[in-house]
């Protein structure tokens, strides 16, 4: 499959990709990892007349863990995150999930930054930035501005990024207690049919704080606060997490696909919600 | 559309062609450098057939434009053995029986050969996990993972005998 054609641009720097995207608005877009740009590009689903590859743009690179406070490039990738130890020691979560995406190949050029910007249900990544309360950057030649994982997702594909703007890093802070990321998927590669990140902490042998979110059960990621609720102050038993998985599930609204209709999707959720809030529980 | 003249390293030698943006990479090397190991099986980021490894990772080059590979750093599967030297891997894909219509091989091996220099000793889980972007719809994948687990060992014991 050959796209359509377009012309290539490769900025040094994110001024000189601003610039590109300003003069040509709505007939360009960036480039990051490209794996899902250019299959839709083959597909003919996506129309590129100018693309603005990120590549070379050392700013948008790295990983930065100081004093608690996490900032990463937006051009960092999968497997860049992954290999990364003081990222690991920081926010675990992070590793966890990122294993889970798609395959080898496809970690090693897709970004964190193609990922949550791109407003897919099917990445994984935003909503286990909702569950770490992530920042966003967001810069246009105006001025740069923070937008919060937890509101930037209005509905597939469409989030709180305008068309001038570009997400250049995501910050967020280390955290504590037990984490985990449960997918449930077809295949390796495929997107999940029902994932869930959960972040909790312990105090006493009770909750002291607790973080859901969901992905690929709506149009856009679902971080709950109802679910994080239910658990407060428990010792997360099974009744804390039955009334969790509940409150999560009455916040999800999955479409029927080749993945399921939506009676086993709602299955699969429950059963993948409270094995997340378990295996988070266990290492609080 | 504006042609871009590309100059990148496959298998240790400089290549220059002239290429249109929208120029998958894995036709480029098939057809501009008539290197034909690379497979385009699903073109579709799914089957791994494509697979060529580029300064140092393992991709896709069904899904990745040559104008990306401006400078880069290029093996694909004529740069690690050749009919009368086959690599090591290639040889215990032979021994073990880890093809038989052969279409996935190429990128089988190339992605191999990354797996085991960034994990030289791997598990069989780890090898498991480390081909999962790779499909193979003869062999089962059984002898596939045993010549990699095999290459390994030849591998690991051929430094040893050499330190």
């Amino acid at each position: 499959m050959i796209p359509a054609a377009f012309e290539y641009h490769r900025p040094r720097d994110i001024g000189g990709a601003l610039a590109i995207l300003t003069e040509h608005g709505e007939d360009a877009r960036v480039l990051a990892g490209g794996h899902s740009l250019i299959p839709m590009m083959k597909l003919r689903m996506a129309e590129v007349p100018h693309l603005i590859d990120l590549a070379d743009i050392a700013a948008l690179r790295g990983i930065t863990v100081e004093g608690g406070r996490v900032t990463i490039g937006a051009m960092t990738t999968q497997h860049e995150l992954i290999a990364s130890a003081a990222l690991h020691d920081a926010v675990p979560l992070l590793r966890e999930a990122a294993l889970q995406i798609a395959d080898p190949q496809v970690r090693y050029m897709g970004t964190i930054g193609g990922n949550v910007a791109n407003g897919d249900p099917g990445n994984d990544m935003p909503g286990v930035m909702q569950c770490l309360d992530a920042t966003y950057t967001l810069e246009c030649p105006e001025g740069t501005r923070e937008v919060r994982a937890r509101g930037f997702y209005e509905a597939a594909y469409m989030t709180g990024r305008d068309d001038a703007e570009i997400l250049t890093r995501i910050s967020l802070k280390a955290t504590r207690g037990g984490y985990a990321y449960e997918k449930q998927k077809r295949k390796i590669g495929d997107y999940a049919t029902a994932a869930c990140a959960v972040l909790i902490e312990a105090e006493n042998g009770r909750v002291s704080s607790a973080a859901v979110s969901m992905t690929n059960l709506s149009d856009v990621p679902v971080f709950s606060d109802a679910a994080a609720n239910a658990l407060l102050g428990t010792a997360c038993d099974r009744d804390a997490v039955k009334a969790a998985v509940a409150a999560a599930l009455a916040e999800i609204d999955p479409t029927e696909d080749n993945r399921g209709p939506v009676k086993f999707k709602m299955h699969v959720a429950g059963i993948i919600i409270a094995r997340a809030i378990e295996r988070a529980w266990s290492r609080a | 559309m504006t042609k871009h003249i590309l100059k990148m390293t496959v298998n240790g030698e400089t290549h220059e062609v002239l290429a249109e943006p929208r120029e998958l990479l894995v036709y480029v090397l098939r057809e501009k450098m008539g290197m034909k190991g690379a497979h385009v099986g699903c073109d579709t980021s799914h089957c791994g057939a494509c697979t060529v490894e580029i300064d140092g990772k393992s991709v896709k080059s069904c899904t990745m434009f040559a104008v990306q590979a401006q400078g880069a750093n290029i093996t694909t599967i004529e740069g690690l053995g050749s009919p009368d030297g086959l690599h090591v891997l290639q040889q215990s894909f032979k021994e073990h029986h880890g093809l038989q219509c052969g279409y996935c091989t190429p990128g089988m091996i190339t992605r191999a050969h990354r797996l085991l220099q960034e994990n030289p000793n791997p598990t069989e889980a780890e090898v498991r996990f480390g081909i999962s972007g790779n499909i193979c719809r003869c062999t089962g994948y059984q002898n596939i993972v045993k010549a990699i687990l095999s290459a390994a060992a030849e591998i690991n014991a051929a430094k040893e005998a050499a330190q």
